[in-house]
């Protein structure tokens, strides 16, 4: 279409989502960039305060706490998720009878909502924990290993699809290649099967490690933070820093602010390893 | 590019003349061997062993599925036995339940927002995105890199200020929520939409236009049908995040009047710490039943529309 043409459409084509943008990221965004520099208690009382909330925030145990907790869910998951993931991917490229259908049961639990996975997760480990007389909320480890094998559960599946998608375009001519120069089956997988799917890797590993970051609705739904915000990942000590306390809204905007710093920062290393990867192919 | 077809290069599942299908299937009978049974020896083995994974991976919704039939006072008691005269109350948790939230009608604002928002976001969004490829001015430029960069933000940075803003503009009711799914999930949707119409030769649409269409019907009549692939794609990762979105309805709405599904089993859960237990499975069962049968359905799409979300987001 030629662009002169076009051009004048502009309200009809681009106008409704430009405006819901603005509505729903750019004015939220701007504004909440501003109020981590204020102390407030609704927006209209704000008062610029410069870096006070930044150091404030530092000073709150809870938050540094919260910091390495999910720092260490996240590294964690992202191994645990990657492996298994990759090696179910591995099994089920081989053509083994029933791989539609184990594809299928193992994505499923991706499909179910965080709040709802959260809950059954409560059920069956509660379960299995007062056998020993103990519950998930015992302790902040019961729940930070009752929140990677919640994770493990919901995302395997997401990561073997991309996996399988990656394997299965690893050319036949390389492995039969690499059967008759007499390689093993363990040097096939490392010496061509893993460099070819790198790419695949790097997805995952940035999927996963992102939405570990960013995860609340389980965090929510499995301790809530319990025993006394132990717990708690950086997205849920953010919400109670917002709604729990009041007079802390500022300082909560300013968590907010080094969270999507934090995340942004991964997501702009991802977007330069692939943008290298391809470079390189 | 030519390809000879050996037995051996020819894929499971590419599509070939009849004639040459035959052959390959002669080809590998007269060596005795499938490509599956050729590269794993214990092929049946690694089916029992991934069997038993299923089963494993299933336990966790049946186990909620077997509770719900269950008293509430056995559930926290004896999660993993299966109901027993004693223990079993039929349909007691469902009915419970489904009055305790108000399960119907909060399943009727999940669809509402769910299908009002993926509709409105594929409708605007694709027009938006193939405008954007299209003009590819100065501020179509700004539109495509803000849209890129609200892809990495994550919803807590804005959480605040967009539950504030909305409220401001009242958009605390199931339709006016629509207009904050479309501005926050805009992003991934225009990203995808671009990227796909860059792809379109512009010839097609110069064709239409010389035949004497305005932009208008070329878009609805030549372009939009081209896009239906990423179409579908897109409907399917936004309605995978909007069914399940718990903390932005739950921000928005106004909670006294609209609950989502996500938000009305939370509020079981209520702020004094006792939980029906019964009427919690149950809920979960009936939220998990949609999901699942929808899934069985559209399994193909889903999981296309899934990878081509990762790769490209």
């Amino acid at each position: 279409m030629n662009k002169k043409v076009l051009r004048p459409y502009f309200p009809l084509f681009a106008l409704p989502t430009f405006i819901a943008f603005i509505i729903g990221f750019i004015v939220p965004f701007g504004l909440g960039i501003y109020l981590s520099f204020c102390k407030f208690t609704t927006v209209n009382d704000a008062k610029w305060v410069g870096f006070q909330n930044f150091k404030d925030m530092f000073k709150d145990p809870e938050f540094i706490h919260a910091l390495w907790y999910t720092a260490l869910f996240a590294a964690v998951s992202v191994v645990t998720i990657n492996i298994f993931g990759f090696a179910i991917a591995m099994l089920l490229t081989k053509g083994i009878r029933g791989t539609n259908l184990f594809r299928t049961v193992f994505f499923m639990p991706n499909l179910i909502g965080g709040i709802v996975l959260g809950y059954i997760w409560q059920l069956i480990i509660n379960g299995v924990l007062a056998k020993f007389g103990y519950t998930l909320t015992y302790s902040e480890w019961y729940g930070f290993w009752g929140m990677v094998i919640l994770m493990n559960w919901q995302q395997i599946g997401y990561v073997m699809i991309i996996y399988i998608a990656g394997i299965q375009n690893v050319p036949g001519e390389l492995l039969e290649a690499a059967r008759i120069d007499g390689a093993t089956n363990g040097q096939v997988l490392r010496k061509v099967i893993l460099p070819m799917v790198m790419p695949s890797i790097t997805i995952c590993t940035f999927i996963t490690l992102t939405n570990s970051f960013k995860l609340y609705d389980q965090n929510l739904a499995l301790t809530n933070g319990l025993p006394s915000n132990r717990s708690e990942l950086l997205a849920l000590n953010i919400y109670n820093t917002f709604y729990g306390r009041t007079g802390y809204e500022g300082i909560g905007q300013a968590k907010a602010v080094v969270f999507f710093l934090i995340v942004g920062v991964i997501a702009v290393t991802q977007l330069i390893l692939t943008h290298r990867k391809e470079v390189q192919q | 590019m030519s390809r000879i077809h050996t037995p051996d290069t020819i894929q499971k599942g590419e599509a070939l003349p009849p004639e040459i299908e035959a052959l390959v299937k002669a080809s590998r009978k007269r060596k005795g061997d499938t490509s599956s049974a050729r590269k794993t020896p214990y092929a049946f083995l690694w089916t029992i062993f991934l069997s038993l994974i299923s089963v494993i991976y299933i336990i966790p919704i049946l186990l909620v599925v077997l509770n719900s039939f269950k008293k509430k006072i056995w559930i926290s008691k004896a999660p993993f036995s299966l109901p027993s005269a004693e223990t079993f109350v039929g349909m007691e948790n469902y009915s419970k339940g489904i009055e305790k939230i108000g399960f119907i009608s909060a399943f009727g604002n999940s669809v509402v927002i769910t299908v009002g928002s993926v509709a409105a976001i594929i409708l605007c969004t694709s027009m938006c995105g193939w405008y954007i490829t299209r003009v590819n001015s100065f501020l179509t430029k700004c539109l495509y890199y803000l849209c890129v960069f609200s892809m990495i933000v994550p919803f807590q940075m804005v959480m605040f200020t967009l539950a504030k803003t909305s409220d401001r503009l009242k958009l605390g009711n199931p339709i006016g929520i629509i207009v904050v799914y479309l501005g926050f999930g805009a992003g991934l949707a225009v990203f995808m939409f671009c990227g796909f119409a860059k792809s379109i030769p512009i010839e097609i649409e110069e064709a239409a236009m010389i035949d004497g269409c305005n932009p208008v019907q070329t878009y609805f009549q030549v372009v939009m049908p081209i896009l239906k692939p990423t179409c579908i794609s897109v409907a399917i990762l936004e309605a995978m995040w909007i069914w399940n979105d718990y903390l932005l309805p739950s921000l928005v709405l106004d909670k006294t009047k609209y609950k989502t599904i996500p938000i009305a089993i939370q509020y079981l859960k209520g702020g004094y710490g006792s939980v029906d237990m019964g009427a919690m499975m149950a809920m979960l069962v009936l939220a998990i039943v949609p999901i699942i049968i929808f899934y069985l359905i559209c399994q193909k799409y889903i999981i296309e529309g899934v990878v081509s979300g990762a790769v490209k987001g």
